[in-house]
């Protein structure tokens, strides 16, 4: 049977993945696709809370939606941040962005 | 007349100031001689009504009842500003304003066509004005106000021509040492403050007599009074800034360094006198200070050139035998001797800025000859220098007299010290006037404008008639009657007369001490049967000690003020402020530094680094309330 802990675990797992995506990896759009993916294991953890919890409610669902709305609007502003630096800088990797240094 | 008119006594010279201050010297100054004008005429009203509170209080042998005003309520203690209007304050009242007055007219003559008149005569108001505050006010606080206010007139007089190095470091040099003794009074103001909530100074005579202040408070407070009082009245050891002091106007000397300001010491110690006469130990300090103060600055006015500091050390004298007056005899018998040395010690200064007027130098050894010149200045310097010496039946014989009997009732090894002092003060004041006026002229200063000449009638005038009291002021005890109005218990024994003194022995002893000075004085400096250089010669190593004023201002300036306080004291605080102080601000600041630039590495612009921060604090703050929450 599948219960509401498989489902916390995936959206954990999945969310450990997306952050240790976001922290390690060099490319700027495997960052951006990393944030994408903790925000989806925060989806899934949403929804599988409103199907357990509150079923007949549909709370937990349209938050998710709304949670899609604002990924798809931030990843079209991160990638034009990106191509704005690429076009600068010859180079997407987050390394190397560093112009806030001391 | 209503008794707030006593209030105008002060008030009238110091309104003098404040018209020559603020209208007279900025917008009259092609008149100079109004400036001159208001304060005489003030001085006068003043001296009018002092004469009238002298009648009314003998009238009715109590302090008049003076309506005070309420200067200050705080946290229950109300501080009233009032005049304590009694014997001692009436003697002093006179005093003050007739010498200030007689200072005043001669300084007509003396000041004209200094380019400082106005403010000559402005601060000579403000001193007179808070010289007259000192002596009225009836408690501690506004004798302490006054007491500075006279201070600080004191410097801008003796620093009058301040465009002379000199003046400028013996006006400093005055009002530094006698802050030394300014700080013992506060200290005993503060003492007495906390010990008996009150500084009113009628009630701490009665709180004194009835044993409520009493044992070590008691002999502190007056301890503390006195050493305000030794810093003012120029005593053994801070009698250092008064030869200096003679830097100022002669006149200025006659009023402030001769007759009042150095003179309240002495009142001071009067005022206060039944905290000192509640502790044997204070009231012994006193007449020891005074007595050895008087045979020691004698001893330096032996050999003294300049006539004004040979004048300067007369005074220090004197004002020991004051002291010693208060503290072997009380009240009556030390303010009887204040009270007729003003007026022969001021007739004295005037009569030194006449010679000097006349020759143009302070410096006896140029002088000479001056008798048939100046008989005028001749005569009264001569009736002033027989008083101070204490010649029958002159001013300065009574009030001595009685000094010195009481001496030898009390204090017996101070007696024969006043003796021999008595005997040195007869010479050298016949040393000086034999060195000025006797003998032939010896030139003056060679860049003074022309012939010696007599002084003009406005400076002669005031000599006179402080000549007359300086030989009339005595005759007031003559029979006891200045002591019976003090009111302080007995006065002595001779109360005999004018003749009826001259059966005791004592003054005989006094009198032939006094004549064997005038004689020595008369062989070695008129006569010449003895050279003054062989004597000094003889007696070498005392004649440099008393010249070197016995090393005491090297003392004071090479090691207290070179070693002890520069490289000690003030180096210390200069460490203090350079490590302690400056260590902290800048110990603070380059601390913050060194952080910065510790911890600014972790500002790497790594994006990423800046996410693991991040998740690594969310995770501890987690943990935290996980575990602790």
């Amino acid at each position: 049977m599948v219960g509401l802990e498989h489902y916390l675990i995936l959206a954990a797992v999945l969310f450990a993945i997306g952050l240790y995506g976001a922290l390690a990896k060099r490319n700027a759009i495997i960052i951006l696709m990393s944030i994408e993916l903790m925000l989806n294991a925060v989806n899934i953890a949403m929804v599988a809370f409103s199907r357990y919890i509150v079923p007949l409610q549909l709370t937990g669902q349209i938050f998710a939606i709304f949670v899609m709305v604002v990924a798809a609007a931030e990843v079209a502003v991160g990638l034009a941040i990106i191509i704005a630096i690429y076009r600068h800088h010859k180079t997407i990797d987050a390394t190397k962005i560093d112009l806030m240094k001391w | 007349m209503p008794y707030q008119l006593v209030w105008l006594i002060f008030l009238l010279p110091l309104f003098s100031f404040i018209i020559i201050a603020l209208f007279l010297r900025p917008f009259l100054k092609s008149q100079p001689k109004t400036a001159g004008y208001i304060t005489i005429a003030a001085l006068t009203g003043s001296l009018g009504l002092s004469v009238w509170a002298l009648m009314e209080v003998m009238a009715t042998g109590q302090p008049l009842p003076v309506p005070d005003i309420t200067w200050a309520v705080v946290d229950g203690l109300t501080i009233h500003l009032g005049l304590l209007m009694d014997q001692l304050t009436a003697v002093m009242l006179i005093v003050v304003t007739v010498v200030s007055l007689m200072v005043q007219i001669y300084s007509q003559g003396y000041m004209k066509g200094d380019a400082g008149y106005h403010r000559y005569f402005a601060f000579m108001s403000l001193f007179t004005a808070s010289m007259l505050g000192l002596v009225l006010a009836d408690n501690l606080l506004f004798v302490y106000v006054f007491w500075e206010m006279v201070g600080l007139c004191s410097y801008l007089l003796i620093g009058f021509w301040f465009h002379r190095p000199s003046a400028a470091n013996a006006a400093k040099k005055a009002f530094i040492v006698t802050r030394l003794g300014d700080f013992g009074f506060l200290a005993a103001i503060l003492l007495i403050f906390f010990n008996t909530g009150t500084l009113d100074i009628t009630q701490l005579h009665s709180l004194a007599a009835t044993g409520a202040l009493a044992g070590t408070t008691l002999t502190w407070a007056a301890i503390g009074i006195f050493a305000g009082a030794a810093g003012k009245s120029a005593q053994f050891p801070l009698h250092t800034w008064l030869p200096d002091a003679m830097e100022g106007p002669t006149p200025v000397s006659a009023l402030i360094h001769a007759a009042t300001m150095v003179a309240a010491g002495v009142f001071l110690v009067a005022r206060t006198f039944p905290l000192f006469s509640h502790s044997t130990e204070a009231v012994t300090t006193v007449a020891v200070v005074g007595g050895f103060t008087a045979i020691f600055a004698a001893t330096m006015g032996l050999v003294m050139t300049d006539i004004k500091r040979v004048l300067a050390y007369s005074t220090i004298s004197q004002l020991g035998y004051m002291m010693l007056g208060l503290g072997v005899g009380g009240i009556a018998i030390g303010i009887f001797h204040l009270f007729n040395h003003a007026f022969f010690k001021a007739l004295l200064f005037l009569g030194a800025g006449s010679v000097s007027h006349a020759t143009g130098t302070f410096d006896m050894r140029k002088m000479g000859g001056l008798r048939k010149i100046m008989p005028w200045t001749y005569a009264t310097f001569l009736i002033a220098s027989l008083s101070i010496a204490g010649i029958w039946p002159l001013a300065g014989f009574w009030s001595k007299d009685e000094i010195l009997a009481s001496a030898l009732e009390n204090q017996p090894v101070l007696f024969i010290l006043a003796m021999i002092t008595v005997f040195m003060t007869a010479f050298y004041m016949f040393r000086v006037v034999f060195m000025t006026f006797g003998g032939s002229y010896r030139g003056g200063d060679p860049e003074a404008h022309g012939k010696p000449h007599e002084s003009p009638p406005v400076m002669v005038m005031p000599m006179v008639v402080l000549a007359i009291l300086a030989v009339v002021s005595g005759l007031w005890n003559v029979t006891g009657d200045f002591g019976a109005f003090m009111g302080h218990g007995e006065t002595h024994s001779f109360t005999e007369g004018f003749f009826g003194i001259l059966t005791h022995s004592l003054p005989w002893i006094s009198l032939m001490l006094a004549g064997l000075g005038i004689l020595l004085a008369y062989a070695i400096y008129s006569a010449r049967w003895l050279s003054a250089e062989s004597i000094g010669g003889m007696f070498q190593p005392l004649y440099n000690l008393f010249l070197h004023k016995y090393w005491l201002d090297e003392l004071y300036e090479k090691v207290f003020v070179g070693r002890v306080l520069l490289k000690g004291f003030f180096a210390g605080l200069q460490g203090f402020d350079v490590y302690g102080v400056d260590g902290a601000v800048n110990g603070i600041a380059s601390g913050a530094m060194a952080t910065g630039r510790a911890i600014r590495k972790a500002h790497s612009g790594q994006l990423q680094l800046y996410g693991l921060f991040i998740g690594i604090g969310i995770i501890v703050i987690v943990a935290c309330v996980y575990f602790f929450g």
